[in-house]
């Protein structure tokens, strides 16, 4: 699937925002390779930086927040350098695009459906009149709406959530991106329409060749959607690899902890494993491992120095010492033992 | 007081039907007809889809919202409509909702100690405030909350523990039956598994009763007993929670089983999704009724279709060899 050609690539990347005269670093030196015509998932909690990371790829942070450090090439340019909004026009829409959350509030009440798919094909094409209206039909019935011309004329609340969804998607495809955004695209929406927006995404994928990146805190999506999957804690990436060797063969206590604590994997009548404490504090600098307060089986350099990128294969890796050829042998937890023992069997 | 005993369900709904609307013609059924029983100590899923009517259930059984007929009996007493003020307090005490968002359910201009201890002021419930504040404490320190939070606002705290503020405001009344509406679907992945053990753990130790009301199919397959599915206003079918799960009879939870997002990439791949069309039935003018295909697990259907699923099941133990 895809090539190995890297499309996007950020490295050592550092956000930070001032909020009241204080100024928090929520993205603390990420680096990431996103590869042409693959689904790259981000996984993370709120306050893990997964948005704010992909906003920096739209020029879309807020007024407060800055890219402070490291560097985003996307086909050979440095977006990191972009300052003007015209600059950035010519990427933001047009070859990176993004599917917001809550397709309740994403699309203008007062305009028709086809009138904001046509001012995207005008902004970025130049298209107008009757062939802007034409292609804005059509990218309609490409998402899946049936009987397009005339749903173009309708406005968003006589949409339904899933409906809606659909149009949201057909404006981000207007331009024929490069790279879809999804920022969970589906947590606002049932299971039965989630499970059928992800297909949709899927077809498009395979029809216009583009790149997906998903943001997400939802592991099912992930197990259904990613070929290659990013864990996000406290503005780092402690983990990333190939989405088999994440959830079978996860080596970061984050990422143990986090499909541990999916009732999907855990035993009835049996208390559900919960990671305790809370994220770290962003407006803080951060000592060691951001995970060390909240794991219990910490070691004491954890605490002291902030573990490197370790290799575990050519295409996963985590910073942790556990990955250390000194650190003791740790155990995975049971959920991910059965996880594995399930994939092995299957695989047999 | 009243001739209840444990064998009999806490709380049973006969046939409620709940609209909304002001005029005849614009009314409209949120709820068509639920029957259930809720047995003491039990965990009673309600499941379905935004706009299915699970919520309106909830609200109806702690009277939020009016039911327009049918009966909702708690010990065998009727609490919709006219009821006595001694049944009403009762009532009110006994039966306490969790909230789906805490961010939105507590009052952010009030301090938790006056939050917490509402309900106590609302049915006289203490007679001096070293009892009130004495009940606040206990109450937040079954939540795993610090006594001295009291002091403190919502805007404080973070989702998590305002959740836990929002059970702690329910425990304080001493009830026996908790309405929890998506109490974790506003939570992050490592705050919810916090937050149902919390659920788990206060209903082994004070015996709660628990109608817990979600749409996340995997969360109720781990902590109910028992589940019933419920599509735009009718409940479709009732069972034990892994009977329902083992061998589903309408199609329509059928169709919701099958979408159940899995942590597995293997399996998640392989995952065909069933679509549920509400044309497949063809029913006649007397439409379904609600029967019972085996023991403890009913459905929705007709005459045709309750033999198909009785079929459905004797082949399936065959099969299992049963």
């Amino acid at each position: 699937m895809g090539t190995n050609e890297s499309l996007l690539s950020v490295r050592d990347l550092v956000v930070k925002f001032n909020l009241r005269g204080q100024v928090l670093t929520a993205i603390r030196g990420a680096s990431l390779d996103l590869y042409e015509g693959q689904t790259l998932a981000i996984v993370g909690e709120s306050g893990s930086g997964k948005s704010v990371f992909t906003k920096s790829f739209l020029g879309m942070l807020d007024q407060n927040g800055w890219v402070d450090s490291g560097s985003i090439l996307f086909e050979g340019v440095e977006l990191s350098r972009y300052k003007s909004q015209e600059e950035w026009r010519a990427v933001r829409g047009k070859k990176i695009a993004m599917v917001f959350q809550d397709p309740m509030t994403a699309l203008n009440p007062l305009k028709t459906i086809g009138k904001q798919i046509e001012e995207v094909l005008e902004l970025h094409h130049g298209l107008k009149g009757l062939h802007a209206a034409k292609a804005a039909a059509e990218m309609l019935g490409r998402v899946g709406i049936s009987d397009p011309e005339a749903r173009a004329k309708q406005y968003p609340h006589e949409f339904s959530g899933g409906m809606r969804q659909r149009v949201v998607i057909a404006i981000a495809m207007a331009c024929k991106p490069r790279i879809l955004i999804c920022d969970e695209p589906t947590t606002a929406l049932d299971v039965t329409i989630q499970a059928q927006i992800l297909d949709l995404i899927r077809a498009l994928q395979k029809d216009f060749g583009f790149t997906t990146i998903y943001i997400t805190h939802d592991l099912g999506v992930v197990a259904n959607v990613a070929d290659r999957v990013a864990v996000m804690y406290a503005g780092q990436i402690v983990e990333q690899g190939l989405v088999e060797e994440i959830f079978y063969d996860p080596r970061h206590p984050y990422t143990w902890a986090l499909l541990s604590s999916l009732p999907q994997l855990g035993v009835k009548h049996e208390p559900l494993y919960a990671i305790k404490g809370t994220p770290p504090n962003l407006f803080k600098p951060i000592k060691g491992d951001a995970f060390a307060p909240r794991n219990p089986k910490a070691l004491k350099i954890d605490f002291e120095e902030e573990p490197p990128e370790f290799f575990v294969s050519p295409t996963h890796s985590a910073r942790t010492w556990l990955l250390d050829p000194q650190a003791p042998k740790l155990e995975p937890p049971a959920a991910i033992r059965a996880l594995r023992a399930a994939y092995e069997r299957s695989e047999a | 007081m009243s001739d209840w005993n444990e064998s009999e369900p806490l709380l049973k709904l006969d046939g409620l039907r709940v609209e909304f609307g002001a005029s005849k013609k614009k009314r409209f059924a949120a709820v068509k007809g639920a029957s259930f029983e809720i047995m003491r100590g039990e965990t009673f899923g309600l499941v379905g889809e935004s706009g299915s009517g699970k919520t309106t259930i909830g609200r109806a059984i702690v009277r939020i919202n009016e039911a327009t007929s049918g009966r909702i009996l708690y010990k065998g007493r009727q609490i919709n409509g006219r009821i006595s003020k001694e049944l009403d307090r009762e009532v009110v005490q006994k039966i306490q909702m969790i909230f789906q968002d805490p961010m939105a359910s507590l009052n952010e201009r009030a301090k938790v100690d006056y939050i917490v201890s509402e309900g106590l002021y609302n049915i006289n419930g203490f007679s001096s405030e070293e009892e009130r504040k004495a009940k606040v404490e206990k109450a937040l320190l079954e939540v795993g909350l610090l006594p001295e939070f009291a002091s403190r606002f919502p805007h404080e705290f973070s989702g998590g523990q305002r959740q836990r503020i929002g059970i702690a405001r329910a425990l304080i009344m001493e009830p026996e039956l908790l309405v929890a509406d998506e109490p974790i679907s506003a939570l992050d992945v490592s705050i919810r598994a916090q937050v149902l053990n919390l659920l788990a753990e206060l209903q082994k130790r004070k015996g709660l009763t628990y109608l817990f009301i979600a749409h996340d199919l995997s969360v109720v397959r781990f902590i109910t007993d028992r589940i019933a599915v419920i599509h735009k206003g009718d409940i479709v079918e009732l069972a034990q929670t892994e009977e329902l799960f083992r061998r589903p009879l309408h199609p329509y939870t059928k169709a919701l089983l099958s979408a159940i997002p899995l942590p597995d990439p293997r399996l998640e791949k392989k995952k065909r999704i069933v679509i549920y069309d509400p044309s497949c039935h063809r029913y006649d003018e007397r439409g379904p009724s609600w029967r019972e295909a085996a023991p403890g697990h009913f459905v929705l259907a007709d005459d045709r279709e309750l033999a198909a699923y009785r079929d459905e099941i004797a082949r399936a133990d065959a099969a299992e060899g049963v």
